[in-house]
């Protein structure tokens, strides 16, 4: 016998949650618990008190499964309000940020600046063997400005992981 | 606001939200909230033998009252013991409220002794945890707890209280009301979704109710809102296991429980159906048998408090999220203000009479005074002996909790303590003592099987120490009956570890804790048994052997469809695919 799994589309989900102890393990957790992914996660608290924080998670699953995920998410207690960005209706922006190192010398260094021009990329640190560029946009474009930096020496990344926000004047 | 310690609050806050019993085991960690309860008479503090015990014991207050369940344990041990109690709160939706004692906060973290991360380990096993880490914290967030436990879909909550918070003093405040920022469960139901659900309610010609344990956790006017609907309709009822009760057992439209051991009738026709009306049921796999051959041709309205519920296993076409009660009651309402009436459906209920006719609860049996007794002769004999005593019954898990299920008949909410969605061995006993110790003067039985029994029979003891007059009614097969008959179904009759091997004498043991034990050995003494058992004041044992071999029936196979039920025993056969055995 073997073990099937389905397929599914990606979504962005904004969260707000009370900004308190153990928060963040009951929502992973409870992803864990059911079985549903998490394609990246970030997490900050957003207003002035520090009362609320907001949760950016990316996940996929088929559509059914997104919605248990929303009413799963919404009956616990310390969350506020679930948005599924994806939502018919709901265009929205999302950033990511990576630092990206990059190692070498000669031609490859150049090529690597060069590169980084075209992303937009910013030049944060250097020495004379090594860059870090700082790029921000799209998870699809941050992916495929490291893969082009696979060419050219890359020796470490760091992501932040997806923040998106719902275009037009309406708050969450 | 008056300044006291810890420990004063928690008392006081117990006191304040009307709590009259605690079910608990002291410890280091809550040493000062066991002397302060010392202080404070009008809480009735219940010294189980065990914390799971307590748990199970809260539970079953809680289900024979409506009122939350309150647990006391300590750290360490004592929390991880409880463990299995708020599981299975959580999976039946029953209020409670568990205060567990912990390290003080300076030793949080260092593995102190008996320190364990209470919050980490029920974070998922709790409706919501708190770890409380200032004093003044105490009196909101015990009220909110029990709010929290009570209101939408009931559920255990714990209160991680470290031993310093508990000695410190502070301010004792009590919110004025509670309107908790951010959790705030829709309990009256969408206008606009009633009056559709209505108007498809009077339109079907095969319509079924099929109602779950969120009509009991409604309260008892929403049981009789649900009598009150179904009798303006027409229409046949069936419920799960956690929904008996709601819908009296004698009544022409009721159908019997559905599921796995449910009736043929039931099942048939939510098989055969045009409408599912969901009332405070969710979907279970215990109950849907197969998906893809799940109630196919019928429309369905789902009525329940949790809206992740709704849609998360059986696509339904209409939603109604709201309090069960209150939903009812709007439904009622609104057929009357559209006055529907109810349509002919005699060719619908001649179609349930058909299902009827195969009599599927019937079991073969001898009828001379020397001859074993069948199980379920044994719970319908009970039944018979209890009735007009209006008695709260118990269970434990397995094949005997399916007989009581299929066999006693309940008329009133409240009177059925059972363990659906966990299925807990070792409930059946502890939930009893709760049940006796809210309802000092009712008639309380727990139906046993002799294995579950032993897994909290240490509580015959505090039975004893509180003189409760509780019945344990063995039904002794000598066999985990249940994993046996799942043996002899899938695995070729292989019994692996099923044997109750080297059991007590239940008789001798009663007699050990100052109970009374009787032995029913035959037919011939069945009913005499039964009545001296009901007759015998104070806490009495009755080991009634039953037949070893009996297996339940009727059955739904895991992974089977509705109406792919096995009726009798010859329809078995001994073995399964993969796909099946990998089923639970
Ligand atoms: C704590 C726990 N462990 C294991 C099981 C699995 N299980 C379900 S029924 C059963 C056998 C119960 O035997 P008994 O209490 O004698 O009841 P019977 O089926 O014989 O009526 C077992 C082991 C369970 N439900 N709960
Ligand atoms: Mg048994």
């Amino acid at each position: 016998m073997k073990i099937k799994t389905e397929a599914g589309e990606r979504h962005v989900l904004a969260i707000t949650v009370d900004n308190e102890a153990g928060v963040l393990a009951k929502i992973t957790g409870l992803f864990t618990a059911r079985g549903y992914n998490i394609e990246s996660l970030t997490v900050a608290d957003i207003t002035a008190d520090h009362a609320l924080s907001r949760i950016t998670i990316v996940t996929s699953g088929p559509p059914p499964i997104i919605d248990q995920i929303i009413a799963q998410l919404d009956r616990l207690v310390p969350v506020h309000k679930v948005i599924d960005l994806n939502d018919a209706g709901e265009a929205h922006v999302e950033r990511e940020i990576a630092l990206v190192k990059v190692a070498g010398t000669g031609d490859k260094r150049i090529e690597a600046l060069r590169m980084a021009d075209v992303f937009r990329a910013k030049v944060v640190d250097t020495t004379l063997t090594s860059f870090i560029f700082e790029i921000t946009g799209t998870s699809d474009k941050v992916d495929r400005f490291i893969a082009l930096m696979r060419e050219c020496g890359l020796v470490e990344v760091g992501r932040t992981g997806v923040v998106a926000i719902a275009r037009g004047s309406e708050a969450l | 606001m008056t300044e006291m310690s810890g420990a004063d609050m928690v008392v006081q806050a117990l006191v304040d939200l009307g709590v009259d019993t605690v079910f608990g085991y002291p410890g280091g960690a809550v040493l000062p909230i066991y002397d302060a309860l010392y202080k404070h008479p009008t809480i009735k503090h219940i010294l189980v033998r065990h914390e799971q015990a307590a748990t199970h014991a809260a539970e079953g207050y809680a289900r024979s009252t409506g009122k939350p369940g309150v647990v006391l344990v300590t750290s360490g041990p004592g929390a991880t013991n409880a463990v299995t109690g708020i599981t299975d709160a959580l999976l039946d939706s029953i209020p409670m409220v568990v205060l567990t004692g912990q390290v003080p906060t300076t030793l949080i973290g260092t593995d102190a002794f008996q320190e364990c991360d209470t919050v980490g380990i029920t974070r998922h096993c709790t409706k919501h945890n708190y770890l409380v880490m200032d004093p003044d914290r105490l009196g909101p967030i015990m009220h909110e707890a029990f709010h929290i436990a009570t209101h939408g879909r009931p559920g255990p909550v714990v209160i991680d209280i470290p031993k310093n918070v508990q000695v410190a003093t502070g301010t004792y405040s009590v919110p004025e009301f509670i309107q908790h920022n951010s959790y705030r469960p829709q309990v009256e139901p969408d206008a606009d979704a009633i009056s559709q659900a209505i108007d498809m309610i009077a339109a079907a010609e095969r319509p079924v109710f099929y109602t779950g344990g969120g009509v009991i956790n409604a309260g008892p006017d929403a049981s009789a809102a649900l009598r009150q609907l179904v009798s303006l309709t027409g229409a046949p009822i069936t419920s799960t296991l956690m929904g008996l009760g709601a819908f009296p057992a004698d009544d022409p439209k009721w159908l019997g429980m559905l599921g796995m051991h449910g009736t043929y009738e039931a099942n048939m026709a939510m098989n055969r159906a045009d409408l599912i009306i969901a009332v405070g049921a969710r979907f279970d796999d215990r109950v849907t048998g197969r998906l893809d051959a799940f109630s196919p041709d019928s429309k369905k309205i789902h009525i329940d408090i949790d809206r992740s519920s709704i849609n998360k296993i059986v696509p339904v076409d209409l939603a109604v999220v709201g309090d069960a009660g209150r939903a009812l009651d709007a439904l009622i309402a609104a057929w009357q203000d559209k006055g529907h009436k109810a349509r002919d459906l005699g060719e619908w209920w001649r179609r349930v009479d058909g299902w009827r006719a195969t009599r599927c609860l019937d079991f073969p049996e001898k009828k001379e005074a020397s001859a074993e007794i069948m199980p379920q002769r044994a719970v319908k004999a009970l039944f018979d002996a209890t009735r007009g005593r209006d008695p709260i019954i118990t269970t434990e898990v397995g094949q005997h909790q399916m007989w009581a299920a299929q066999h006693f008949g309940f008329s009133a909410p409240n009177r059925w303590l059972t363990s659906g969605g966990l299925g807990t061995m070792g409930y059946g006993f502890p939930a009893a003592v709760g049940a006796q110790i809210a309802h000092p003067n009712r008639l309380v039985i727990c139906i046993a099987g002799e294995a579950s029994l032993q897994m909290n029979i240490q509580e015959m003891g505090t039975v004893a120490q509180y003189r409760l007059p509780v019945k344990i009614f063995i039904l002794n097969n000598e066999w985990m009956g249940m994993v046996r008959q799942w043996q002899e179904l899938t695995y070729e009759s292989r019994y692996s570890n099923s044997y109750s091997d080297s059991l007590p004498d239940f008789v001798k043991l009663a007699d050990a804790y100052g109970w009374t034990g009787l032995r029913i050995d035959n037919l011939g003494q069945l009913e005499d048994g039964i009545k001296k058992m009901i007759e015998t004041p104070g806490p009495v044992i009755v080991d009634c052997r039953v037949a070893q071999l009996a297996n339940c029936f009727p059955m739904i196979p895991s992974g089977a469809a509705h109406t792919d039920m096995i009726l009798q025993p010859s329809d078995v056969t001994g073995t399964m695919d993969d796909e099946a055995k990998a089923l639970v």
